[in-house]
């Protein structure tokens, strides 16, 4: 089943909604402005009932897996269950009809929030200060990369260049190069980690960073991490921690320790605020003292109870978006934070890591393990065995799709083929766990024995797989012209 | 499951932890109940003062403004906020679809060819466009023409240092002007020449970004009518709470011709083997995730849930509830002009110029002004000085369909006492 789009239920005549008049004596713009400033054709957009919005809204939710009904494994993003107490929260009136240009003394329970805030994530990542103000992890590891370069400017050393390894995220690379340094890339060895050798080579006194997560995104946990801190820092560069996989180890060990000097978190995976279908997320950045003078502007200061916000400061960076992060967001992470508390989060990564090295075990033998030992919250798999009878990775994912689960992470990371990465989370029941281990049994078994099957999933849900080069095809032909279909937005027929 | 597993302990998952990096405990608080978190942050949100709807004249990018109970029946379903990027379309369409019809209101109110997913917010939707800009003409020079808001000029100023770009205001563009940027209306509420502007700007070779509001648009000409390449502008006006800043959501919309240049997500029809039609990711080959360092953004995660409430609010208004909430704002900014400039002292601080729903307005002992109004529960006007040196005195007003006419009476009786 697919829906109609709201512009084709649109109905000429539906009245709009009853709004109310403007009841003062004053000429509206038609008769105030120059012909010139006024818009020529009213915009294009649908003419619907209330009642017909919310069926049409509540339809196209019914066409969305997401974790409140299915298991979402999604390699990296970390799923977990999103606390409704925290929406709860961050509905607060005290808190939604805040304005940012309000004076201080009106908003000192929000400052006070983001103060609290700021010292749970110090202390679960182990660094000096934190910003709350990147919108996301990518705008997270952006802000950490132009403080770093900040710092080496600030030594009047122009260093041009970030390590970023094999494995990493596309973020890393693309937020490197944004913030105007050169990417060198850094091999993995063949225990999936990085290699020691290849990155002695890259070092030189041009390295501003290595950009690192930890574990990896192979879900292994960087043994030699503080041989690589020490090989770094010897260099003169700075050790950025890429945070997406914080939910292995807290309460176990912390980036700070480990030697890193920035550290962005994703407050959508780890501190459960909801995903949003795509954001809006948080990506605070925590660093050590020597970077802290480049922190962006304003910080939340403290002095005798009182909070402020401190524009005043010379090194700064800057701003990197408007006012002061995605506050909401910020509550709702703080509301998860208290709930749990040190225990309850040292229990989550506790529980994760045992999830995902039970269902590893579970799907071992079924699909190939590219790298022996225990893995941390996550776990790379690859279907690479069942190249001979021609399924990739995405036919795995269908399948599991047309058995009620979302489907991993897929071709990523990079270094190994047909790649399936799993994250479980905390929240998941041993019961989930077994039940998606059955499901890849089928899938695997199906591969054997009807693999054009397979290659046909998923059956059953509301639509089947898209032609996506078709799309890309339609595109280009409406960018040459040659079309009058812009495929990326509704138009009327002619 | 550690027997499955076929280890002893939870110890022995955890091997690869070198023990001199472990530690005891976090310094936290032990967990709460759910009742004993909720008193805390409720606490909290008590610490705040809010002021009401109808007594909040202050703007200056963010405002208060009616969201339909709609709004948020729509994005607090699960199925909608606990999804994540619809890599899967065939498990997403829910999201897709909505995202499409995002991209097609904000394409249809900027009367440009075609939008994009979401941005974080107004300030990064400004500073992404005028990379676009640089991109597309491999010039490294932005100008800044008139009051743009002082934040987004603060990011625009962050995106462009790493890549080498110079920002300066001004009107006069040159040969190596990458676009000329403008806010319609600007940041005071002030009404630009946004034609001439971008007539001077493609005269140069250079791309017309205007940062627009979307409700004004139901009125004043949208940058496609003007020939502006790249429209990019905040959100939070279309069903958003002010929420001390966030979220918000930022988009961007733009000529064909420069697609291809646009950050993030791009959703796009498609149709599965049976023809039926669904929606996809699309055009992916900007994007980090394929592209690396080479991407055209770095962006991944954006703001598709606050994309989601503002499409309910396009949705739930339409043109004519679209055009109204314009036009009461309008009306009662300007009753509310003609009797602020009648306050002995008081008087516009720009009076040749034209305004929609927010004007700057010269008062005497402003800041002081203002603290005497929220003494009476009233949010005032925003001093701007604190941004703009020549701009001493100067405060903004704003008004919108929630400032019915008594809660003007009762801002102009506590001035004039």
């Amino acid at each position: 089943m697919t829906e109609l789009l709201s512009f084709e239920k649109s109905r000429p005549n539906a009245h709009g909604p009853r709004l109310p008049e403007a009841d003062v004596k004053a000429a509206g713009p038609s008769e105030v402005l120059p012909p010139e400033l006024l818009r020529a054709r009213p915009p294009g957009l649908p003419r619907l009932s209330e009642a017909e919005i919310m069926r049409h809204y509540s339809r196209l939710a019914s066409l969305n897996y997401s974790i409140s009904e299915q298991f979402y494994p999604l390699g990296s993003c970390t799923m977990k269950y999103n606390p409704v107490a925290n929406e709860a929260a961050a509905a607060l009136p005290g808190f939604t009809d805040l304005h940012p240009y309000q004076d201080e003394d009106t908003v000192q329970g929000a400052l006070s929030l983001m103060w609290r805030l700021e010292q749970a994530l110090c202390a679960v990542v182990g660094v000096d200060r934190v910003t709350l103000q990147p919108a996301a992890g990518a705008h997270g590891e952006w802000t950490a990369l132009k403080m770093i370069r900040a710092l080496h400017h600030s030594k009047g050393e122009a260093r041009t260049e970030v390590l970023v390894p094999d494995s990493a995220h596309g973020t890393n690379p693309a937020s490197a190069a944004l913030s105007g340094f050169h990417v060198v890339e850094v091999k993995s060895g063949p225990d999936g980690r990085i290699s020691l050798a290849d990155l002695e080579s890259k070092l030189s006194p041009k390295v501003a960073a290595l950009m690192l997560t930890n574990p990896n995104t192979l879900g292994l946990f960087e043994r030699e991490i503080l041989d690589v801190a020490e090989l770094v820092h010897a260099t003169g560069a700075m050790l950025y921690y890429d945070g997406a996989n914080l939910n292995a180890f807290m309460g176990i060990c912390r980036p700070g320790d480990m030697g890193f000097d920035a550290v962005h978190m994703n407050l959508h995976k780890t501190f459960t605020t909801p995903h949003g279908g795509g954001g809006p997320g948080a990506g605070p950045v925590g660093v050590k003292a020597d970077l802290v003078p480049f922190l962006p502007t304003p910080t939340v200061e403290r002095l005798n109870g009182h909070l402020k916000l401190d524009f005043k400061r010379p090194k700064s960076i800057g701003r990197v978006r408007s006012f002061y992060g995605n506050f909401g967001m910020l509550v709702r992470a703080y509301t998860y934070i208290v709930a749990m508390g040190g225990d309850g989060l040292t229990q989550a990564s506790h529980d994760a890591v045992l999830s995902a090295n039970y269902l590893k075990s579970q799907v071992d033998g079924l699909l190939d393990m590219p790298h022996e030992g225990p893995c941390m919250h996550e776990f790379v798999a690859s279907a690479h065995n069942l190249a001979p009878q021609g399924i990739k990775a995405l036919d795995v994912a269908k399948g599991l799709l047309e058995r009620d689960f979302y489907a991993p992470t897929i071709y990523f990371p990079l270094v190994v083929p047909e790649a399936l990465m799993v994250e479980p989370t905390e929240t998941e029941s041993k019961a989930t766990l077994d039940a998606f281990a059955t499901a890849i049994r089928e899938i695997v078994k199906q591969a054997k024995e009807s693999p054009e099957e397979l290659h046909q999933a998923p059956h059953g849900l509301p639509v089947g797989r898209l032609d996506e080069v078709a799309t890309a095809r339609k595109i280009n032909a409406y960018l040459q012209g040659q079309s009058e279909d812009p495929i990326l937005r509704w138009k009327p027929a002619p | 499951m550690l027997a499955a597993i076929g280890v002893g302990s939870m110890d022995d998952l955890l091997v690869d932890i070198p023990q001199s990096l472990r530690i005891a405990a976090l310094e936290l608080p032990a967990g709460l109940s759910e009742f004993e978190t909720m008193a805390q942050i409720e606490s909290l949100a008590a610490r705040n003062r809010i002021f009401a709807d109808r007594l909040t004249f202050r703007g200056g990018g963010v405002y208060r403004r009616f969201i339909p109970a709609a709004v948020a029946a729509v994005t607090s379903k699960p199925e909608f906020y606990s999804a994540y990027t619809p890599y899967q379309p065939e498990a997403s369409q829910g999201t897709l679809q909505a995202i499409y019809e995002f991209q097609t209101l904000i394409s249809e109110l900027t009367a440009l060819d075609v939008a994009n997913a979401s941005m974080y917010d107004g300030a990064t939707a400004v500073a992404e466009a005028a990379m676009m800009a640089h991109i597309h003409t491999g010039r490294n020079e932005v100008v800044v023409a008139g009051y743009l808001h002082p934040e987004y000029m603060e990011v625009l100023r962050a995106f462009s240092e790493g890549r080498g770009i110079k920002v300066r205001k001004g009107t006069e563009p040159n040969s190596k002007t990458a676009a000329v940027v403008f806010q319609q209306p600007d940041f005071l509420g002030l009404l630009v020449d946004a034609a001439g502007l971008t007539e001077t700007a493609h005269k140069a070779g250079a791309l017309a970004i205007a940062c627009v509001d979307p409700i004004s648009l139901a009125i004043v000409a949208p940058p496609g009518e003007y020939g502006a390449d790249i429209a990019a502008g905040e959100g939070q006006q279309l069903g958003l709470s002010p929420s001390y800043g966030g979220p918000h959501v930022g988009f961007i919309a733009c000529r064909k011709e420069l697609v291809r240049r646009l950050p993030g997500r791009l959703i796009g029809s498609a149709h599965d083997a049976e023809g039926r039609r669904g929606f996809v990711l699309t055009l992916t080959a900007r994007e980090q995730h394929i592209r690396r360092e080479r991407a055209s953004s770095n962006i991944c995660t954006n703001h598709s849930l606050c994309a989601l409430a503002a499409s309910v609010y396009m949705t739930y208004m339409g043109p004519d509830g679209m055009r109204q909430v314009a036009e009461v704002g309008f009306k009662r900014a300007h009753s509310l002009a003609e009797r602020l400039s009648a306050l002995p002292g008081w008087e516009m601080a720009f009076p040749e110029r034209q305004f929609l729903n927010e004007f700057p307005i010269r008062v005497p002992k402003g800041p002081s002004v203002i603290r005497k109004l929220a003494r009476k529960g009233i949010l005032g006007g925003l001093d701007v000085h604190r941004w703009f040196r020549e701009l001493k005195g100067v405060v903004t007003f704003t008004c919108t369909e929630v400032n019915d006419p008594r809660a003007l009476d009762e801002l102009v009786e506590a001035l004039a006492k």
